[in-house]
């Protein structure tokens, strides 16, 4: 079959267009990947392939001053976040999708309406928050102002799921003899898996690339979390930058990730597109 | 193996009533269908007995104890979905012993009822599937299994059939009468729109019409002697003929009703003449729709396969023994039959 110029043109426009977007998005992390792997000057010469292998970078991050620590206090922070939003998500959607009361609907516009403050604006109010919970310098201090910006959004994907889950089933256990809480972890949670690892995946991202909360609610190195970690990271004076241990840095905290999403790739996908379960 | 007994039940969606006053007795062993268009209030009714809509006033009582204010899990009874609602994420045999366990029953136990529950309905190979790798009326046995597993005082069925295929409907509701005679002290209620389902599987039906109770009894008492206009043109396929105006005033009534079956075609001194406007051939019998002047053409059923040649003038002769008549108000009118 042969194929005319106009298809040509189509076919190569449309290609040409995919190498575009996929360069844009891969070619930054790339070109961190490439810099965290030169060695002293070379971080200056810009090439486009790798010229040399040295793993200097990573041993000076790995090996500089608590830097483990910080992935450590990311990892506890960002787990303590996604756990404790999909519990308090998973049984307030159950509330909103199939307890009927006064002011649902506002409730629900009010918990997106939220999601709408900028950080910036509520850092001061959640500052004095913290120091009176007395939790500053803590991880807490950040377990709870993540879960607080996560919460509005996982309630809302999970209300939605859950309120397409066919009605039947929850009734067919209310006359097994099962209370809320069995047909929330017993029913519901098998059937919202999807959902869960979707939102807490996202939630998961969120909290370990924030920044601003971390910087501002943490004083100690012993307390920082990985993306303050990299951005205070500094070199031998004043002057100088450290690229390569800072690019060495962002790859091994991107790399988990890259790593979770690629695992429950097929979940998101299914998490995202379908509406729910059918019975 | 219980009595229900309904006393004044009414049901209300904030303004909207939808029950309006129900009063019902229904045996010990009773299988009682509920029967009526969309919207009469049947499944409202049933989901009131399960106790999964709570009674706006009146008093419901199992065996002469109330069970208003009582959870459905400790009122004794099982549902049969109308899409099963099995719960797909586990084995055929965790969801029938799911009431169980979280009852707190031993396992062998549950082992033991749920395998007696599997072999009565012949689902003992499907135990260890999931639902989505059942088919439709697998899956409404395995629902059906579960309601048995909980050895129930009473046993609903909201519109069981209605998601089968036209086969298996068949199949399945003699299945349930089986089941009702081999349980024979289970009481079951069962609401349906199909009202051959309703004369097929019922020792009593009740009929209902927007929250109220048209008429209850046996499908025959329904089918031979309607309380309403309503339940005459409900019970039965095809529709009750219906006549009024001229056609009834001979009658001393408003509407005269008369079914198909008690027609006859007869050409000398016929009752009523008149085109024959369509026929339906369904082999054993013949429908024959007879355009007689009236608001919608008559229809009359005669046995066996018969070519009526559509125009035809003919003459009719209702069996005068057998015909309905009815008041200006929808009511019978008995007396001088």
């Amino acid at each position: 079959m042969k194929r005319s110029i106009a298809d040509w043109i189509k076919w190569t426009a449309f290609y040409a267009f995919v190498v575009v977007i996929v360069v844009i998005s891969i070619f930054p992390f790339y070109y961190a990947i490439l810099t965290s792997l030169k060695s002293g000057t070379a971080i200056f010469r810009i090439n486009y392939f790798p010229v040399d292998f040295s793993f200097q970078n990573y041993a000076t991050v790995m090996t500089g001053r608590n830097f483990v620590r910080s992935v450590i206090n990311s990892v506890l922070v960002a787990g303590t976040t996604v756990l404790l939003a999909l519990f308090l998500a998973v049984t307030a959607s159950y509330a909103l999708s199939r307890v009927r009361f006064r002011g649902r609907a506002l409730l629900l516009v009010t918990i997106l309406g939220v999601s709408m403050f900028p950080q910036i604006a509520v850092l001061a109010g959640l500052f004095e928050l913290v120091r009176f919970l007395g939790i500053y310098n803590t991880p807490w201090a950040m377990v709870l102002s993540y879960t607080i910006f996560t919460l509005p959004f996982t309630v809302w994907v999970l209300t939605t799921f859950m309120r397409d889950l066919p009605i039947e089933i929850e009734e067919a256990a209310i006359i097994d003899g099962a209370t809320p809480w069995v047909i929330i972890t017993k029913v519901f949670m098998p059937l919202l898996w999807p959902a869960l690892v979707t939102t807490g995946l996202l939630a998961f991202i969120g909290a370990w690339n924030e920044f601003l909360f971390a910087l501002t609610f943490t004083i100690s190195e012993t307390q920082r979390t990985v993306p303050v970690a990299i951005a205070l990271l500094s070199g031998a004076s004043e002057q100088e930058i450290p690229w390569g241990p800072i690019m060495a840095a962002s790859v091994i905290v991107t790399v988990p990730l890259v790593a979770l999403v690629l695992i429950f790739q097929r979940k998101i996908v299914a998490g995202l597109t379908a509406g729910g379960v059918k019975g | 193996m219980a009595e229900i007994v309904l006393e004044k039940i009414t049901k209300s969606f904030g303004n909207l009533e939808v029950i309006k006053g129900v009063d019902l007795k229904i045996e010990r062993g009773e299988f009682m269908v509920f029967v009526g268009p969309s919207g009469c209030g049947k499944s409202t009714l049933l989901r009131l007995i399960s106790g999964l809509e709570s009674i706006t006033s009146g008093e419901l009582l199992f065996d002469d104890s109330a069970m208003n204010n009582v959870v459905p899990s400790k009122r004794g009874i099982a549902m049969v979905f109308q899409s099963y609602a099995l719960y797909p994420h586990m084995k055929v045999f965790d969801n029938m012993a799911f009431g169980m366990k979280l009852a707190k029953a031993g396992s062998e136990e549950v082992r033991r009822r749920v395998e007696d529950a599997a072999k009565m309905l012949q689902i003992e190979h499907l135990l260890d599937r999931l639902p989505k790798q059942l088919s439709g009326g697998q899956r409404q046995r395995v629902a059906i299994g579960r309601a048995i597993v909980r050895d129930p005082r009473v046993f609903l069925f909201d519109e069981p059939l209605s998601n089968l295929d036209a086969a298996l409907r068949v199949a399945t509701r003699l299945e349930i009468a089986k089941l009702h005679r081999s349980m024979d002290n289970v009481t079951m209620i069962y609401v349906t729109h199909d009202q051959v389902e309703a004369m097929t599987l019922a020792d009593r039906i009740c009929v209902l019409r927007d929250g109220i109770v048209e008429q209850v009894g046996t499908p025959l008492e329904l089918y031979e002697s309607p309380d309403s206009l309503f339940v005459a043109g409900f019970i039965g396929s095809p529709k009750m003929n219906f006549l009024s105006g001229k056609f009834a005033e001979p009658h001393g009534c408003a509407t005269l009703g008369v079914r198909s079956e008690h027609i006859d075609i007869a050409d000398a001194s016929p009752t009523w003449t008149g085109e024959v406007v369509h026929s339906e051939v369904l082999g054993s019998d013949t429908y024959i729709f007879v355009e007689v002047g009236a608001d919608e053409p008559l229809i009359v059923r005669c046995p066996g396969s018969q070519t009526v040649p559509w125009g035809k003038k003919i003459g009719l002769v209702p069996h005068e023994g057998q015909l309905h008549r009815f008041d200006s108000g929808g009511r019978p009118i008995r007396d001088g039959l």
